[in-house]
């Protein structure tokens, strides 16, 4: 029974339905320690004195502890996130790079509003935190810069004064002759475009529970992580002692889009601080404390200048951009680097010269929310074709269909490296079908009647659409271990955890049809350091495809073992022994087998007969490594309504044509197509971290920042393209970011053209009613319809 | 601060405790019951992740006291299934893959509990505004209205007589 490719129902619903989901604040130690953290309230800063005796002395509290009672146990340490690009990159950019470091508590001053200066431990949650507001630090407020071109400028603050300036990264990507292809334009168009400070907010916060283990003199740490590996690999070095004696372990987690595959400084803190009392200490997130220290998103602006033939033909791009890093630049070039290897897009651009500059701001750190630098590519070059057509005044969806690359130029190079070095060939996909589709699929015709017929007055209507590329399934590595145990049960471990990605369910699918077994006899182990020592964590569209074709070469290595085994039992050849429903047994002869357990108990050391062809056990460790990304690809369009008068949008329909090549279980992709929307309908409709110019974050609650709620969601429709991918033997390609990258661009552009019918302009988001009021104010466009319309 | 004893039936059974007076209604059902099931995303009675029923009515629990649930009545996700068999809404929430990280599960299905039982055949959008108290970063609502539209046709259905005996198991059948 195929079921591979089938929207079986998912394995891990029943615990987190009835309440025994094991997310770290539920998990249970006996007499643990409660830790609050006492953080900056400036966004630059001079630590003076920090006076924690009156904390010391309050009911419950056990400890306080500083960068000064720290001492060398608070580093810094090198960045546990920061890895520069690949080799076959940095030989080609030549980036200009700024290792970064981290402390587990602010030493000498602070560099944003939030940043950890000291933590109180004490036998009550609620006690540790009166003692937390007794901590008194004495600062000595320094000159903020929240603007990264102000920044970048000389004579800005400087966030490392032995940098002497604030560029944490500086790049520069060619392809062809760009100046030529300027000079021979019949236009040339140039468009500011910024995509605003947004951040991922998972419902669960972050968390962090450390247990001392006095038989090993290691520790055990639960943390709400997306990557567990790395966390262990930078506890290593923070504590000193071997790796293989911290077990890091992400339960249940509830959501990540990002935010949890950092390592915190609060990661960091709070086993060393278990390991200094030889205590259990747990820590809990507030979402107070999430908004100003788990790491924000997107906050790009971009200069572009595209050049074109008087059709729209692109001849060429230039783009120069900021990305403004806040405080550490904590993951090198991920961000910046995605940038400039998705900017070209779905798109035919035969010249490029795209700089990036990643610069410091006293703001809390910017880094990898699902999509991570392709939101923010997309938004940029969807954004310069919109400025493109309305110069050419060319239909927007049409401009874009005459640049689109098609079906059969595929695989097309794109002429610029991708960011593991590799040259950016992409890999096959309907690129024009699946605009057509999108497009064809909103029905405009009927859509747009009402307006054309005069049945809407004071509203106009407009429609957008955004295509985007994404590379998915970035290496180095992944690896299962697949055990077949003598009750017949099978177990793959694997290293990345989920958030939600249903990794027991479509993990188990893929398993189960290569080793030929039921789906309810596969379990799934992940997120585990100690299970599997290695792992490059969920992120980065990345787990189906690595992790997935990982599960399926060790389960097709073990699928011969288990011939090999079975053949030896019942006398015949190999290739006379067929799997079936987690049963050996002889081709054509199906009475003659039994079940796997059973086998697997014949051929078990010490129980069993040791076949030496085969080694003790029906065990396989095996492993993929992809040759480079593969790249998804998709379009999203919509169509809008703008009230002229309150300056709202109404979404009327939203239309996601996708491709992310064979489909594990379409259930489960639709599901992560629909909150990627979600997500990215937030960063176009409502969700824009402001900072004041004092570094003082001014929207830093659930009360202030607004999320997609249930009544703000638009009917949304999503279509399947499968284009299997020749990158690895499953075929798939990742999908988990997908459903977020071009949502701005496609409601942006939506509205713009609905605006522009007044003669108003509008390119950024979110399009809030006051933007989109301004915006009708700044054309004069305002009062006409309404008074028409009295 | 001077302590207080309060008495509630919580899941069908009386407790007796001993809290503090500032003791959020979430904290005493987590920390002081061992109910990890009712979880806590916000510290503004934003997000519904902690929402449980209180003498019948969805309440976010981190909005309460626990001094305030004196001699009342309080319902939690793990008080839902019944004999291993779950209630139609979680039933629901499966059969529509209506989770992903499963977080704001337990808050999202209490929320939607009073509402499916006193309203028979709801349409989408007294659905979502029925569920607008409670936050999902990860499924964006749709399967989450189906999964209460497919529980409220169940439990106002002609054969149902209590939670019904759901079979879990994953199938490729379906």
């Amino acid at each position: 029974m195929p079921v591979f490719g089938v929207p079986v129902k998912r394995v891990e619903d029943r615990r987190l339905l009835v309440g025994d989901g094991e997310y770290v604040d539920d998990v249970r130690q006996a007499g643990a320690l409660h830790v609050a953290v006492v953080r900056s309230v400036y966004a630059h800063a001079r630590i003076g004195e920090v006076r924690t005796a009156a904390a010391a002395a309050m009911p419950g509290v056990v400890a306080v502890e500083t960068a000064r009672s720290l001492g060398p146990l608070n580093g810094p340490f090198p960045h546990p996130t920061w890895f520069p690009p690949a080799k076959a990159l940095q030989d080609i950019i030549h980036p200009k790079l700024r290792p970064e470091v981290i402390r587990l508590l602010a030493d000498d001053k602070v560099r944003y509003v939030g940043e950890p200066v000291a933590i109180v431990v004490a036998t009550d949650p609620y006690l540790a935190d009166d003692a937390a507001r007794a901590v008194e630090v004495d600062y000595e407020t320094l000159p903020v810069v929240v603007d990264p071109e102000r920044a970048a400028e000389p004579g800005s603050p400087l966030l490392n004064d032995d940098w002497g300036d604030n560029l944490a990264a500086h790049f520069v990507v060619d392809k062809g002759d760009v100046e030529a292809a300027f000079e021979r334009a019949d236009r040339i168009v140039r468009q500011r475009i910024h995509l605003p400070r947004s951040t991922p907010t998972p419902i669960e916060n972050r968390g962090v529970v450390a247990v001392p283990d006095r038989r090993s003199g290691g520790v055990t740490v639960w943390s709400a992580s997306q990557q567990p590996h790395w966390l262990r690999d930078g506890l290593e070095r923070v504590l000193g002692i071997p790796g293989d004696l911290i077990r890091v372990v992400a339960p249940d987690v509830g959501g990540g889009f990002g935010i949890k595959s950092m390592v915190y400084p609060e990661e960091l803190i709070v086993p060393t601080v278990a390991l200094r009392l030889d205590r259990t200490i747990r820590w809990t997130d507030t979402r107070s404390e999430n908004f100003v220290a788990a790491t924000h998103a997107r906050d790009q602006i971009h200069d572009l200048e595209i050049a074109l033939r008087a059709d729209g033909t692109i001849l060429g791009l230039r783009d120069r951009y900021f990305v403004d890093a806040g405080a550490s630049n904590v993951e090198c070039l991920v961000c910046p680097y995605n940038t400039a290897a998705h900017l070209p897009g779905a798109y035919r651009i035969p010249a490029m010269r795209l700089e990036c500059l990643t610069v410091l701001t006293n703001k809390t750190p910017n880094a990898a929310a699902r999509g991570a630098g392709r939101p923010e590519a997309v938004f940029a070059m969807e954004g310069i074709l919109d400025a493109a057509a309305d110069a050419l005044e060319l239909d927007r969806v049409e401009l874009r269909r005459r640049n689109t690359l098609r079906a059969d130029e595929m695989p097309y190079d794109q002429g610029i490296p991708y960011r593991d070095g590799v040259p950016e060939i992409l890999d096959g996909g309907d690129y024009t079908a699946c605009l057509d589709d999108a497009i064809a699929a909103l029905d405009l015709g009927a859509l747009r009647r009402p307006y054309e017929e005069g049945a809407r007055p004071g509203r106009l209507f407009g429609v957008g659409a955004a295509s985007y590329i994404e590379g998915t399934g970035v290496g180095p590595y992944e690896s299962a271990l697949i055990r077949i145990q003598p009750s017949g049960r099978v177990i793959v471990t694997v290293g990345p955890p989920s958030q939600g990605q249903s990794h027991e369910t479509t993990f188990a699918q893929i398993c189960a049809e290569e080793l030929g077994v039921r789906l309810e006899d596969v379990r799934i182990v992940q997120g585990d350091t100690l299970a599997l020592p290695w792992g490059g964590g969920t992120i980065a569209s990345r787990t189906a495809v690595v992790v997935g074709n990982a599960i399926a070469a060790a389960s097709r290595g073990l699928r011969e073992k288990v011939l090999r085994a079975a053949a030896d039992l019942l006398e015949v050849a190999p290739g006379d022994v067929r799997i079936e429903d987690g049963r050996v047994s002889v081709v054509g002869s199906p009475s003659v087998g039994m079940p796997l357990g059973q086998l697997a108990a014949r051929v078990a050391p010490g129980i069993g007969r040791l076949n030496e062809a085969i080694g003790p056990g029906l065990d396989e460790y095996d492993g993929f490594q992809p040759p480079t990304v593969t790249y998804a690809n998709g379009v999203h369009a919509c169509a809008v309504e703008v009230d002229v008068e309150t300056g709202s949008v109404e979404i009327l329909k939203y239309v996601v044509v996708h491709d992310c090549g064979r489909l594990i279980n379409p259930m489960v992709v639709e599901g992560q197509i629909m909150g990627g929307v979600t997500q990215g309908l937030g960063m176009a409709l409502f969700e824009e971290l402001v900072y004041d110019d004092d570094g003082q974050l001014l929207n830093g609650s659930l009360m202030d920042y607004g999320i997609p709620r249930a009544t703000d969601m638009p009917p949304i429709e999503v279509h399947h393209r499968e284009t299997p991918s020749d990158r690895n033997p499953l075929g798939i390609k990742g999908v988990g970011e997908a459903g977020a990258i071009p949502v701005p661009a496609a409601v942006i552009s939506a509205v713009g053209a609905a605006l522009r019918t007044v003669g108003a302009e509008l390119r950024t988001v979110p399009v809030t009613p006051a933007r989109v009021l301004d915006a009708l104010d700044a054309a004069s466009a305002r009062t006409q319809p309404v008074e028409a319309r009295a | 601060m001077a302590e207080v004893t309060i008495r509630v039936e919580v899941n069908g059974r009386d407790h007796e405790a001993v809290v503090e007076p500032r003791l959020l209604l979430v904290h005493f059902l987590r920390d002081v019951l061992g109910l990890t099931g009712t979880h806590i995303g916000c510290d503004t009675t934003s997000c519904g992740t902690c929402t449980i029923t209180l003498d019948g009515r969805a309440v976010k629990s981190c909005t309460m006291f626990a001094v305030q649930v004196d001699g009342r009545s309080i319902r939690t996700i793990e008080g839902l299934a019944t004999d291993g068999r779950l209630h139609p809404l979680q039933e629901a929430f499966h059969e529509e893959h209506g989770l992903q990280c499963g977080f704001c599960t337990p808050g999202m299905i209490m929320a939607a509990l009073p509402f499916v039982e006193s309203n028979a055949e709801p349409n989408d959008d007294e659905i979502r505004t029925a569920i607008s108290g409670n936050l999902c970063r990860c499924t964006g609502y749709a399967n989450i209205v189906r999964s209460i539209s497919r529980a409220a046709s169940t439990m106002h259905g002609p054969s149902y007589a209590g939670p019904t005996a759901s079979a879990l198991e994953p199938s490729a059948r379906d």
